[in-house]
């Protein structure tokens, strides 16, 4: 702990700092070809791959089964409906799913019969699903809706509350980073989309902002009197910003991140496929993606977007011009003169 | 309890929460112990076990399906569903556009068809009436001694159409058990049918049972509906209820030929009445009084207000007949969703666990502030949660567990925002009370905004969600409330009195709030890091020799201009003026 109180200390009186915003270009590029990086591949692996509930289909899941064979699934779906084409995964310890075409009312009940004889289990333990082909469509026109309400209600939000529209816009372009970057991560993995994994996007919308607004809030603090400043250039008072609320950045992120990655972790390995892992492994992938863009492309956008304001320009070369200037007096330059 | 003081105040402000709390916990007491309200929360079906239904409507060409009209869907559908015996079913519409159906268990097909089946208005003539009842078999009337049709009929009213097997059929009918079997399949519309229109208890009326011609008028030819009370010609409002009925131009077409045939027969004939059949069954069979040329009529009758609104509401929905097709359908096993239930709280313990072992690993004894604040806000979540599933039949989801799991991390953030503030302050060099004031005032600005944004995303989810994912959203929302509640009336004046002990306002190592962690006496902690950190180690070489310093890092100098400035900040508070002898004072205390 002393070492991070040290580590701590020593960012928030800006002994040690990090060239956020002035590493802007490397940031940026970095970011780019991250973004490029994780779209090629997903249109190398021809897209994304898509749940149950865009394809249309049935599926059903077979929990507490003693055996995890395949075989058994296959044959309980030819029995009933001869020429479906049944794929069988075995999902989690114990729980098998099996996901075919879409059948009628009656071949679902079939089915599901078959696999509780073919997997020796009660009527209990086999859910069934049917999806209608239009039915994740729906979800992601209303998903799709519900992104750009949020992000203009967001933005009207925080240009009132920062009384800046550009730091909404700072903000407003590094959501769409981190939508477009957590998307293509589920594209170049092939992590499935469903429903669920798209209301975990949604949710990512409000955690990196939510880190944004706290990270802005301490840049306004520092930037409030900027005009006035003599020591430090525009934005070099956003990148102390940046460093100030570094440590908090990496608390709050990590305390976000644990509970989201202990669903994840029970959803994913003792539950398989479902809502629970859905919506997590989305907000897990998010969070990390929402805290570095905060960092590393919202801060330093919103000092980029201000550096060409006229009053700023002259007041940064106010500052650059004494700090050349004392630099040939030794004692100058560390005293400030006024 | 007029100590104006911070703790004054904070106690005062704890006394409040604890009233809060206690008073939803006495509300939810009441209810538990009137038996109306239950101690655990409601379980969504995908907790809990059944079957959900997503339903879209499905609109005749390119019209749009109002709110109103899917409201009124909703209420034929839950009246299909109560009828066919189901228990605890559950229709709602969402997202202004589909209807969700959750049933327990598994339902038959007929269930499902009932479900699906479009609602189905139309207008017959009345051929004759019964009574309710089916006549008791022993004094039927054999089928060869009803008297055959002489004629092939020739309009909608002719008792032609009654053959001598449906009038057997007619005798044998028993209304009441049709109404509940629910065999609700669409009567022919080309054909004589029977049907029964069920008896009212309000108005004392029995049931009746018809012969109805075939359809004459289709309830799509209906413009529109609406009820109020008659008036006379003279204008004088009586004091009868009356359903006015308005038919595009089709409908009127027909309507006229109905009454023109209609009108003439004499009181008390049933072919002088028309029945309105819905689903199948006659919810209205006016007599034709006069011949109706402008497609607009009144029915009259015996209505309440009740009554006549109901019917034009029905004859509203006649104007629009949604069907709708199963957009997706989820059979979720008990087993599963108790498996799912199990490991949701399972990952939800692990989570909280994980978040106070780091919270103490980084806040040390404040991590205990931490915890304590989570459970606050977790058991005003709890009691919401409680006490909504009571009032507004709300119901977890597995969704909704995921959402609060999330919560966890998004409610100990907004005490990190906190946290980190009154550190800051310490750093200024305040002293801990005062800082615990200052980094609140700087921090419930932050906590706000964000909360701000965190709210702002669950409402949006929330109305545009599909699917059982909206309770994500909400509980999501409700988290975000009552975390904005705890840090106000727990972690903040928490805090206020934590300070005025001698553990944390004096700094104890443990305290996670030790000033000589916290920069008091900051050079001694950079000194003890000048290997590793190379800034440090030219600044403290700057102080005989600055110039090399600067030349060697540009970078190094203009971070020691910032931490000087902050010192000069310091001092200039207290009331020295920022001068060149500043820094030399601070060159001093760092060779220490």
């Amino acid at each position: 702990m002393s070492a991070l109180a040290t580590w701590g200390n020593e960012l928030y009186t800006g002994k040690r700092s990090y060239p956020f915003t002035q590493k802007w270009r490397t940031w940026f590029t970095v970011a780019a070809v991250l973004l490029v990086a994780v779209v090629g591949l997903t249109l190398a692996r021809g897209g994304f791959n898509l749940g149950i509930e865009f394809r249309g289909g049935s599926e059903f899941t077979v929990s507490s089964v003693g055996s995890t064979e395949t075989a058994p699934g296959e044959e309980a779906v030819a029995q009933a409906v001869p020429d479906a084409e049944a794929t069988v995964t075995n999902i989690a310890p114990g729980t098998m799913r099996v996901q075919t075409d879409r059948l009628t009312d009656d071949q679902t009940l079939a089915v599901a019969q078959n696999l509780q004889g073919a997997y020796g289990v009660g009527q209990d333990s086999v859910t069934s699903t049917f999806v209608g082909p239009t039915w994740g469509a729906d979800v992601s026109q209303q998903a799709l809706i519900g992104l750009v309400v949020f992000i203009v209600l967001v933005a009207l939000l925080m240009a009132l509350y920062f009384r800046t529209w550009k730091m909404s816009l700072a903000a407003v372009i590094g959501l769409a980073y981190v939508v477009a970057v957590t998307a293509g991560i589920y594209g170049a993995t092939g992590f499935e989309v469903t429903p669920s994994a798209i209301i975990g996007f949604l949710t990512i919308l409000s955690y990196a902002l939510y880190d944004t607004v706290v990270v802005f809030d301490k840049i306004r603090e520092n930037t409030e009197h900027n005009l006035e400043e003599t020591t430090r250039t525009f934005g070099e008072n956003v990148n102390l910003a940046i460093n100030q609320t570094l440590v908090r950045s990496i608390n709050t992120s990590v305390v976000a991140i644990l509970p989201v990655g202990s669903i994840l972790f029970i959803g994913a390995l003792l539950l398989g496929a479902g809502t629970l892992r859905d919506i997590s492994l989305a907000i897990f992938v998010g969070i990390i993606v929402g805290t570095l863009a905060t960092i590393f492309i919202q801060a330093p956008l919103y000092a980029l977007l201000r550096r060409g304001e006229d009053r700023i320009r002259a007041n940064d070369a106010r500052v650059l011009a004494r700090r050349g200037a004392g630099e040939g007096t030794p004692e100058g330059t560390e005293t400030v003169p006024a | 309890m007029s100590d104006k003081t911070p703790r004054g105040r904070a106690r005062r402000t704890l006394w409040w929460l604890t009233a809060l709390v206690a008073l939803l916990a006495a509300i939810l007491g009441v209810g538990i112990a009137t038996g109306q309200a239950h101690w655990a929360p409601k379980l969504a079906l995908d907790l809990e076990g059944g079957t959900q239904m997503v339903l879209a409507p499905e609109v005749s060409g390119d019209q749009q399906v109002t709110p109103d009209q899917l409201d009124q869907a909703v209420e034929i559908i839950r009246q299909r569903v109560d009828g066919s015996g189901v228990a605890e079913a559950e229709i709602a519409t969402q997202g202004g556009r589909n209807v969700v159906v959750s049933l327990p268990g598994v339902p038959d097909p007929a269930t499902r068809d009932l479900i699906q089946a479009s609602a189905n208005m139309e207008f017959r003539p009345v051929i004759t009436a019964g009574p309710y009842e089916a006549v008791p078999k022993d004094q039927r009337t054999p089928t060869k001694d009803f008297p055959k049709p002489t004629a092939e009929p020739e309009n909608g009213s002719d008792p032609n159409w009654i053959t001598p097997q449906l009038a057997a059929e007619f005798e044998a009918y028993d209304c009441a058990a049709q109404a509940r079997e629910q065999d609700r399949e669409d009567l022919p519309a080309d054909k004589p049918a029977i049907a029964c229109q069920p008896g009212d208890e309000e108005t004392g009326q029995p049931g009746v049972k018809y012969i109805l011609g075939p359809v004459e008028v289709q309830g799509t030819d209906i413009a529109g509906a609406d009820y109020g009370l008659v008036n006379t010609a003279t204008g004088v409002s009586t004091n009868q209820w009356a359903v006015n009925l308005t038919f595009n131009g089709q409908g009127s077409d027909a309507f006229r030929e109905v009454t023109q045939r209609l009108t003439p027969f004499p009181e008390g004939d049933p072919r002088k009445q028309f029945a309105i059949v819905l689903d199948g069954t006659v919810v209205s069979a006016p007599q034709s009084n006069a011949v109706i040329t402008d497609g607009r009529a009144q029915i009259t009758g015996n209505f309440s207000e009740q009554s006549a609104a109901a019917l034009a509401e029905q004859l509203k929905y006649g104007a629009l007949p949604i069907s709708f097709s199963i957009e997706s359908e989820q059979q979720i096993s008990a087993t599963l969703g108790a498996d799912q239930l199990r490991l949701g709280l399972v990952a939800g313990l692990i989570g909280l666990g994980l978040v106070a072992v780091y919270s103490f690993f980084q806040y040390r004894l404040l991590g205990l502030v931490t915890i304590a604040s989570l459970v606050v806000a977790g058991a005003l979540t709890y009691l919401a949660i409680v006490l909504l599933g009571w009032s507004d039949n709300y119901r977890l989801s597995l969704a909704g567990i995921a959402g609060l799991i999330v919560a966890i991390g998004l409610t100990a953030d907004s005490f990190i925002v906190y946290f980190e503030r009154i550190k800051d302050e310490l750093r200024h060099g305040r002293t801990l009370p005062e800082a615990v004031e200052y980094g609140w005032a700087r921090a419930k600005r932050t906590v706000t905004a964000s909360k701000a944004v965190n709210l702002l995303a669950a409402v949006v989810l929330y109305f545009v969600a599909v699917g059982n994912v909206r309770g994500f959203a909400f509980t999501l929302g409700l988290t975000a409330i009552a975390d904005l509640v705890v840090v106000f009336l727990f972690t903040h004046p928490v805090m206020q009195l934590l300070a005025h002990t001698r553990f944390f306002g004096g700094g104890h190592r443990l305290s996670g709030l030790d000033p000589s962690l916290l920069g008091r006496e900051p050079l001694y902690q950079g000194a003890g890091r000048i290997r590793e950190f190379r800034p440090a180690a030219a600044r403290t070489a700057a102080a005989p020799a600055p110039r090399r310093a600067q030349r060697s890092a540009k970078e190094a100098a203009r971070r020691q201009t910032i931490a000087e400035r902050r010192r000069a900040e310091r001092l200039a508070a207290v009331g020295t003026p920022t001068d060149p002898g500043t820094p030399p004072a601070d060159t001093t205390e760092e060779q220490k």
